[in-house]
């Protein structure tokens, strides 16, 4: 080991370096700015504890000329929802010769967008629910009722209903009875201007972060949510309390397999890169079905991927480090 | 592993806990602080209006010249010198006989109701308030564990009426009335002079206590506010009062004026609970209220308020689509508006962030979850430019939104139900 290296401590052994220097990105103005404000402390803090020299900045006017005038050795994007995972700021990183840790601008566009996302895990042969996706234009035009009796009777209640772009369960909503669908639309059309409308699988719900240290991208053990009422929403997702995670899942051997094989499979099909999180639903039959793909995976004290890093018996801090070392040695597009 | 709420603590914490959670809607207002967004969400007083540098000089005076009791451990009750002073204040608002030795000095009027809580709630408890009312009283009720009547008001403020009707149904669970009757928060209305003399009627009748918040009594735009309730009645009026609106909020000092009795257990209360106010905004106070120019100041904010209400009125009278109808404020800081038939403030405010401008729900300031079709819009914060530009983004908003439910149909409020206190639907104190 040389002055300025450290290694990994885990399965995955990979070492980084720490004479760097990080910019932490977090806030911007998405509807999960305060979610993403916590992601960027808690990364921010576990980069520091590896050693790192590393500093956090929201995405504002200031960061164009702050890049330009203190060019970190790269950054580490902790900005969720649209300026984070759009791949928009991305591309202005790339404009600026910044590196980043992350999936490049493309990638990120179509994770981002659930339907786009959808069509290219399917085109993969990767099970993802059946699904419809809208913009509120469609239903002005062609009327909603006929519209929703379709998509009703194509899929089948019960349905989901969620923002086409978005996260952390904002504007999500389940329909039981086709009664409740214009008011879930509406819920829905607050947030986004198209509605993806998917079959609903009831099942056992996993995430599987993904991580690639240099070896090939890996699945940590998937995280099982149990969210106390039932519904995995905004409150359920992020006050302490409401939701049992366990990790690793409580899944059989075999399932579990299958789980991370699809988890993997997903990340690859997207031309996913150094981290990502895959949310997955196991029903009734044991089938894993794809619900959505995450670049900008939350790292807060409730998100998922920190607890699947504890679980893999890693540093997530460490874990950091190597994926900012990995970006760092690859450079600026 | 057998599985981690990531709370360890998640089975011992008390049963006024529950209900404390994150929420959508607090999420959203974290993207309001940003000032790309016309913010008409918070209650915040326009503190550039303070003559800032005399007030800096007079701080630094306070610690140089008086440290060794402004930077003291004080009495429990407050100072003397402060409880004189707010004796001076109230005398303006026509609370003429009152005795400094029943002023119980408190951090904020926000402790005040903490305190009051405490000395007359049991769980189970009813209290009546106005519907809608303060969403930081909701929650020093519900953590009292104490449930919440609303009473209907109308531009006249509270209903003599429904408060007859509401005492009947609560009987003697019924422990108070918590009223704000001047410029009310959330509503913006004035309990009128002749209700003022009902409601003491009916209370008095029934022998129910009644706490009058009234922190922006001399806010007031159009002629002096009508007397207090306390200035009408010596007895079964408790007075809550505060600096945050006439000089400060940062400096955190409120009052209650009680009678001895209930005074002395205040003062108990309140030591077990934070020993002592802090001597040094005490001491602030006192001399901001001694050597500066504190009416001068008053009518300074009055003026630059009622400028901002008057933009924020003839904006809405511009720019509103029709259905809508708001309050029309003689003083203090909000405008009530109810929102045309079918539209839900609470489902609208993604989309309202989304054209940046916010706006408070009007569920927060319910304890049972109604209030889906009113919005409550703060005038005392942004210049007149920034609130039309508020209103006509707000607009916009509302129509994209009465289109889309025209598109789908009725019946499609009501969608969303709170998860949590009133306080998960609105902003923090340090909201803009």
């Amino acid at each position: 080991m040389i002055t300025g290296m450290r290694t990994v401590a885990s399965s995955s052994a990979a070492s980084f370096q720490t004479d760097l220097e990080v910019l932490v990105l977090a806030g911007g103005l998405s509807y999960e700015r305060d979610v993403s404000l916590r992601s960027g402390r808690r990364v921010l803090d576990a980069l520091r504890n590896a050693g790192l020299s590393a500093s956090i900045r929201d995405a504002d006017a200031t960061l164009l000329p702050f890049l330009a005038a203190q060019p970190p050795d790269a950054v580490v994007i902790a900005l969720h929802g649209a300026t984070g995972e759009d791949g928009s700021l991305r591309g202005v990183l790339d404009l600026c010769g910044v590196p980043y840790v992350g999936c490049d601008a493309r990638a990120s566009r179509l994770a981002w967008d659930k339907p786009s996302a959808k069509s290219m895990l399917r085109e993969a042969g990767i099970p993802t629910p059946d699904w419809v996706a809208l913009p509120h234009d469609r239903f002005s035009e062609l009327g909603a009722s006929a519209v929703l009796d379709r998509i009703a009777a194509h899929l089948g209640l019960p349905l989901m209903v969620k923002p086409a772009q978005g996260g952390s369960g904002l504007g999500a909503a389940v329909v039981r009875e086709s009664a409740e669908l214009p008011a879930a639309m509406v819920g829905c059309f607050a947030y986004d201007s198209t509605a993806l409308v998917e079959r609903f699988v009831p099942g056992v719900d996993v995430a599987v972060s993904v991580v690639d240290l240099g070896s090939g991208p890996t699945a940590l053990p998937a995280v099982e949510i149990v969210p106390r009422n039932g519904v995995y929403d905004y409150a359920a997702r992020y006050t302490a309390g409401l939701t049992t995670w366990h990790a690793p899942a409580r899944l059989a051997s075999d399932v579990a397999a299958r789980v991370a094989e699809t988890a993997l499979a997903a990340h690859k099909a997207l031309g996913l890169r150094d981290l990502s999180r895959v949310d997955l639903i196991i029903d009734g039959a044991g089938e894993v079905h794809v619900l959505g793909l995450n670049v900008s995976p939350g790292m807060t004290e409730t998100s998922l991927l920190p607890l699947a890093v504890q679980a893999a018996d890693m540093d997530l801090g460490d874990l950091l480090a190597a994926l900012v070392s990995r970006a760092v040695a690859r450079g600026a597009v | 592993m057998s599985g981690t709420t990531q709370d360890d603590y998640a089975d011992r914490y008390a049963r006024r806990v529950r209900g404390m959670t994150t929420s959508e809607i607090r999420a959203l207002f974290a993207v309001a602080s940003r000032p790309e967004v016309v913010s008409l969400a918070g209650g915040s007083p326009y503190i550039a209006a303070l003559p800032l540098d005399a007030v800096g000089e007079m701080l630094g005076r306070l610690a140089s010249e008086q440290g060794a009791t402004s930077l003291q451990y004080g009495i429990g009750q407050g100072t003397i010198e402060l409880r004189e002073r707010i004796c001076e204040v109230m005398d303006v608002s026509g609370i003429t006989s009152a005795s400094p030795d029943d002023v119980v000095v408190t951090v904020g009027g926000q402790q005040a109701l903490d305190l009051i809580a405490r000395l007359f709630l049991d769980p189970g408890d009813v209290v009546l308030a106005e519907g809608p009312t303060y969403v930081g009283a909701l929650g020093v009720f519900q953590a009292a564990q104490a449930q919440v009547r609303h009473v209907a008001i109308d531009e006249d403020g509270l209903i003599p009426a429904a408060l007859e009707a509401a005492l009947r149904e609560a009987g003697p669970r019924a422990k108070f009335l918590y009223t704000i009757p001047t410029y009310q928060n959330p509503a913006g209305v004035t309990l009128s002079s002749s209700r003022r003399e009902e409601v003491l009627d009916i209370c008095e009748r029934h022998g129910l206590l009644v706490v009058e918040d009234d922190p922006y009594g001399m806010l007031s735009f159009e002629g002096d506010a009508p007397l207090p309730l306390r200035a009408r009645r010596r007895h079964g009026v408790l007075y809550i009062s505060t600096f945050s609106k006439t000089f400060a909020p940062g400096l955190r000092v409120g009052w209650i004026l009680a009678p001895h009795a209930v005074r002395e257990k205040l003062v108990m209360a309140s030591e077990a609970s934070i020993l002592c106010p802090s001597a040094f905004a005490q001491a602030a106070v006192v001399q901001y209220l001694s050597t500066m120019p504190w009416r001068q100041q008053i009518k300074v904010y009055r003026e630059i308020y009622r400028e901002r209400r008057d933009a924020l009125l003839s904006a809405l009278a511009d720019l509103m689509p029709s259905g809508a109808t708001w309050t029309r404020p003689a003083g203090g800081l909000f405008v009530w508006v109810t929102l045309p038939e079918g539209l839900d403030s609470k489902a609208m405010l993604p989309r309202a962030v989304a054209a940046r401008v916010a706006y408070v729900p009007g569920t927060g300031f319910y304890a049972d979850g109604t209030g889906t079709g009113n919005v409550r819009l703060n005038f005392s914060f942004s210049p007149p430019e920034r609130l039309r530009e508020g209103v006509r983004r707000l607009s916009g908003v509302m129509e994209q939104e009465l289109a889309l439910r025209a598109v789908f149909g009725a019946g499609t409020r009501a969608f969303h139900r709170r998860r949590g206190a009133a306080t998960a639907d609105t902003p923090g104190p340090d909201m803009a």
